[in-house]
């Protein structure tokens, strides 16, 4: 730009436009009543914040307790429920949620050019029944907790323990309801709100990944309500549905409850792995390597992740032909799971990287979701699984799947979109250290954990062989550099609400939708209904079209 | 952007129907979004009922002659009459959206009022049904009673139609098992009548006042969406938990 324009002085001096959703109308019900997917999707972001720090705590409760061999800090009967209750809340309140209620709720509007998903009062509605479950959730646990372990296991949870399997069995099935209308909401606003020229293949792949978690959400999720019911009345009524000595069989409610529960943990991991394709092509300038691959492997998830439930049952007494198919299906996951990798790396490849934090987030992803999925093969071939199942080999791989994974593309896409959301930047060189602190933190804290479970540790114990020791502490601690991670960005972006940089429309130069308008968006996100007229990612149109705007600045200037 | 467009956001205001809601670009957008809506719910409950379908469908398998004698002991009758009764409703339903999209207020009226009280109808004979069965102790849980199982002479009714061997006891145990499916299956689908009822009500209210007969007839196409699924539903269990010995 040349130095003869002369700039009015309210476009010289950047500022927040003065009509977005957030200053559009005032007041808590406003809030609370309101039907913009934008203001829901903060409504989710502040509840699952808050969910996740109280399932943070009890993670830290659980890493005390390991800190020494003895069974000291609590009885082993609080440590069954304090495991159970970090479980409950961070997969049903805070994973099963996080990125599509908020960032997709967010954002997938915006991407496909609508003025709002296809239902606002649903949404809504998700939203006040995930509440509704996380204060039962927090009921539960002030009167006295529940601790059969987060996946109600029978009879454990009909016949012999005495806590409050029923309330949390009710805060599950609610909370399940509000993320079946999530999904159900994506799946029609996908379909039939696209803007003009927006066909399938120019959709992000965030939205591509939304599709195929929705789907999940939509057909698993009403099959773990049913298997809550039947639990809940076979505690009250005494039917015998899972009661061996009526005929019923515990094994049904394990296929029941995993026909959910293994989908639910691609219903959470892959609305994160759209985030990273998003940050990964913006960050290296580049469009998405095999866009057609990653938007198919996100199907392809979704489809195999309904056949592999069964490995969760290999040393349950299923048939041996059984463990063989489930576990040749559960293998088959790892080919799309490895398609995503290694387009993400040729995305790299020749691309002009830059370390912004969303990034340095999103390579942490790469790593540990690298490790989280292939430690999973070890588990889904049976012969290793007998050996590792139900040790401490488990509770690492799946915290490296969905906290090095999950968590790590959440930050990420918070991170990608703050500027989006509130119209401030994040303090870069803060986040930066943040990023790597967890980085770090995460891996003193989980790896040490596949030692312990190669090693033998099992999980869900509250004492264990002195010999343990050494890597228990090495794991404490690392999680509490961890917490350290975790609370940073509370704080600095909570800081950066008030005294971050004005961000502009499109700090990234990023090429979705949703940067080509204000930030914070209008309530009704366009000004004028968007027209698709070139491919996702298409960087030298992003290039074209500021060119075009410099040209007209000039001849106005001039 | 500069941010005094911002102001004028307020796009042409197109005149259009009251009931187009405003992030919707047209009225047939807006039908078809809810429309696909209304059949992914359905596909849910499809999942909901298929958990259930699936233990009747294994442990009909393992304990098949539990199964046989546990439905003899349901009165095919009531059965047969609510049949009747839900297809009936299913088709002054259907009268009542054709009512609708042809806006026919009283019509439309009449057919949801016959749709409301044809479902009062299939609880009330739902309600004897389960009457009989607390009477016989064949509630499962602390009341249940093999009598029936064990010594099918005990209950001359029933035995003059089927004369049923008695049953081994540990087969006698598995018919608290069918009862089980039967209860949890029937409740559930009578939790779905009862809300489907509810809604009812609502729509008859709001339908005097002619708030279905001008144009916006999403709402009673998708309710009836619902009640024809529910009434499916019930042709399935009808099937699965009164006729299993009648091949």
């Amino acid at each position: 730009m040349s130095e003869t324009i002369v700039k009015l002085p309210d476009q010289a001096t950047a500022r927040i436009p003065r009509d977005n959703f957030i200053t559009r109308e005032n007041g808590m019900l406003s809030w609370l009543l309101t039907g913009d997917h934008k203001r829901i999707a903060i409504l989710y972001l502040i509840s699952i914040t808050f969910f996740f720090f109280i399932g943070g705590a009890l993670a830290g409760l659980i890493r005390l307790e390991l800190l020494t061999p003895q069974t000291d800090l609590m009885a082993t009967d609080t440590y069954n429920k304090v495991f159970t209750m970090h479980g409950i809340v961070m997969i049903f309140l805070f994973l099963v949620p996080s990125v599509p209620a908020t960032l997709g709720n967010f954002f997938i509007p915006m991407m496909i050019g609508a003025k709002d998903l296809a239902l606002p009062r649903i949404n809504l509605l998700s939203w006040y029944l995930y509440i509704i479950g996380g204060i039962l959730v927090i009921a539960t646990m002030v009167t006295g907790g529940v601790d059969t372990g987060w996946t109600f296991t029978t009879p454990l949870s009909t016949h012999y323990v005495n806590t409050n399997v029923l309330s949390t069995g009710l805060a599950v099935f609610i909370a399940g309801f509000s993320s079946i209308l999530t999904g159900l909401n994506f799946i029609v606003t996908i379909h039939k709100m696209r803007a003009p020229g927006m066909t399938w293949f120019r959709l992000p792949l965030f939205v591509w990944a939304h599709y195929a978690a929705s789907i999940l959400m939509v057909l698993a999720t009403p099959v773990v309500a049913i298997a809550i019911v039947l639990v809940a009345l076979e505690r009250t009524l005494g039917i015998g549905v899972f009661d061996p000595t009526k005929g019923g069989d515990p094994l049904l409610f394990q296929h029941l409850f995993w026909f959910y529960s293994h989908p639910a943990v691609y219903i959470m991991i892959l609305p994160g792995m759209g985030v990273i394709s998003e940050v990964i092509s913006t960050f290296s300038r580049k469009r998405v390597f095999g866009y057609t691959a990653v938007a198919f492997s996100s199907v392809a998830i979704a489809v195999f992740g309904f056949f592999v439930w069964a490995h969760h049952m290999f040393i349950m007494g299923i048939s041996n032909y059984a463990v063989l198919v489930f576990s040749l299906l559960t293998m088959l996951v790892a080919v799309p799971s490895a398609i995503k990798i290694f387009n993400w790396t040729f995305t790299l490849y020749k691309g002009s990287i830059t370390f912004e934090t969303p990034m340095l987030y999103a390579f942490g992803f790469m790593g540990l979701f690298t490790i989280g999925g292939m430690t999973g093969v070890f588990l889904g071939s049976s012969g290793t699984d007998i050996h590792l199942t139900e040790t401490y080999f488990i509770v690492a791989h799946f915290h490296f799947v969905m906290v090095g994974g999950m968590l790590m593309a959440f930050l990420s896409g918070i991170h990608f979109w703050w500027p989006k959301i509130t119209g401030r930047m994040y303090p870069e060189k803060i986040s930066q250290l943040a990023a790597v602190v967890t980085f770090i933190g995460f891996n003193f804290t989980f790896f040490p954990q596949f030692i312990l479970g190669t090693l033998g540790m099992p999980r869900r114990i509250a004492s264990y062989p002195p010999e343990f020791q050494v890597l228990n502490v090495f794991s404490t601690a690392g999680a509490t550099i961890l917490g350290v991670g975790y609370l940073m960005p509370v704080l600095y972006l909570i800081w950066s609400l008030k005294y971050g940089a004005i961000a502009g429309d499109n700090p990234w130069q990023a090429t979705g939708l949703e940067w080509q308008t204000q930030s914070p968006p209008l309530t009704e996100n366009f000004i004028e209904s968007p027209v698709m007229d070139h491919e996702a990612y298409d960087y030298e149109w992003l290039e074209s079209q500021q060119q075009t705007a410099n040209e007209t600045e000039v001849t106005h200037a001039g | 952007m500069p941010d005094n467009i911002s102001d004028s956001a307020e796009t042409s205001h197109v005149a259009h129907p009251a009931y187009l809601r405003h992030h919707f670009n047209s009225v047939e957008q807006q039908a078809d979004s809810t429309h696909f809506a209304m059949w992914l719910f359905l596909l849910t409950e499809v999942m909901f009922f298929g958990g259930l379908f699936t233990a009747y469908l294994i442990y009909r398998n393992w304990y098949y002659p539990a199964f046989v004698s546990g439905s003899h002991q349901l009165n095919v009758i009531w059965g047969t009459t609510n049949t009747a009764v839900l297809i009936f409703s299913s088709f002054t339903m259907a009268m009542g959206v054709w009512c609708a999209e042809t806006r026919r207020r009283k019509g439309l009226v009449l057919c949801l009022s016959l749709t409301f009280i044809f479902g009062l109808v299939f609880l009330g004979i739902k309600a004897i049904e389960y009457r009989e069965k607390i009477e016989m102790h064949h509630v499962p849980g602390f009341h249940y009673s093999l009598q029936s199982f064990l010594d099918p002479e005990s209950n001359p009714e029933v035995y003059q139609e089927y004369h049923d061997k008695p049953l081994a006891l540990d087969m006698a145990q598995h018919t608290e098992l069918y009862f089980s499916l039967y209860f949890i299956m029937t409740g559930m689908h009578a939790l779905h009548m009862i809300i489907g009822i509810g809604i009812l009500a609502f729509m008859i209210f709001r339908a005097r006042a002619g708030a279905y007969t001008s144009g916006h007839v999403t709402f009673v196409e998708n309710f009836g969406l619902y009640w024809h699924f529910v009434d499916i539903v019930w042709i399935y269990l009808f099937a699965l938990l009164y006729l299993i010995s009648r091949h």
